[in-house]
């Protein structure tokens, strides 16, 4: 399944969003998410099922103004 | 000072970006005595851990986070990442910014009221960095806003208070909003004019971190925010068209 993960396209096999997190290496890291432009809160992130062409952003702190 | 029920002593926040280096930021914070600093969200890959160090060095600083929502052009983009910023951040307070325009980075003003609407209806304390506007403040305020952000001049562009007299209005409209100044400061002078006005707080970002020597520049900042405010609590005298004389005149020797 081809989606698409901070703008880059990536071919993942697991389901969920949390999965996808995991295999993509961001396990225990402060990140917050959104699936196709909506918040998705860390404790549903398991239960977010993903499909094909999905948008996933994944964000972190960073310095800001 | 109280912002949402909280109390604070130093009336300067410091943003936390375009530092020469991490280290300098963290001098520049302890050197300006900010106890609220703004900090943002911005993609991270997996393979990278600037975030995570950033968030790391604040933390360990232990002062207050106020997260903004810089980059987001409608209310529905601010409204989502004011969701991921408090959920990162651990934190109800946001820094509500919708831009409007590229060039100014200008606030949308209608897409900032209906975001703040959506998101003081959620919990959210609302920080909304807004115009001199008076009708617009009035809505913000009637959105469950208790606080205003109304800009010095353009993000950045160090051009002190552009509009003094609508600056003035709002403040006298508004006595008992704390009000505070973002954006456009460039020296600590436009700080404590702003103070000197009556405005509850002033927050420096570019102005400190892009100086020769941003340490020296907050230590310059928190002189001048707490000389402003000082000079506001002493009364200042109101300025007149004609001299008046300082010395007495009474027992002037007459020497013509």
């Amino acid at each position: 399944m081809k989606i698409l993960v901070n703008g880059d396209l990536h071919d993942v096999v697991v389901p969920t969003l949390a999965a996808v997190l995991d295999e993509l290496g961001y396990r225990d890291r402060a990140i917050a998410t959104a699936l196709n432009g909506e918040f998705i809160p860390a404790s549903a992130r398991s239960s977010a099922v993903l499909s094909e062409g999905d948008r996933v952003e994944v964000l972190a702190p960073m310095q800001g103004g | 000072m109280q912002l949402y029920d909280v109390e604070l002593s130093s009336r300067l926040m410091l943003g936390t970006a375009r530092y020469p280096s991490p280290a300098i930021l963290t001098e520049a914070i302890k050197a300006s005595g900010a106890e609220i600093v703004t900090v943002s969200l911005r993609r991270e890959s997996s393979g990278e851990r600037a975030g995570q160090g950033f968030w790391s060095l604040i933390r360990e600083l232990g002062v207050r986070v106020l997260p903004n929502t810089a980059g987001c052009h409608s209310a529905k983009e601010a409204v989502t990442t004011a969701h991921m910023a408090r959920e990162i951040f651990g934190t109800a307070w946001i820094k509500l910014e919708v831009i409007g325009d590229e060039h100014t980075l200008q606030p949308d003003v209608f897409g900032l009221v209906e975001a703040a609407r959506i998101l003081c209806a959620d919990g959210f304390q609302v920080f909304p960095y807004t115009t001199e506007d008076l009708v617009v403040a009035e809505k913000l305020l009637g959105a469950g806003c208790r606080v205003l952000m109304p800009w010095g001049a353009p993000i950045g562009s160090g051009r002190g208070l552009n509009n003094v007299l609508g600056l003035r209005t709002l403040r006298s409209h508004f006595p008992d909003v704390p009000l505070v100044i973002d954006a456009g400061i460039g020296v600590p002078s436009h700080a404590a004019q702003a103070m000197e006005m009556g405005f509850d707080a002033v927050l420096a970002n570019t102005a400190v971190a892009q100086a020769g020597d941003p340490v020296k520049m907050a230590a310059a900042f928190a002189k001048a925010v707490a000389a402003g405010r000082e000079a506001l609590m002493a009364d200042p005298i109101e300025p007149r068209d004609l001299a008046v004389p300082s010395t007495p005149t009474i027992g002037k020797a007459f020497l013509a």
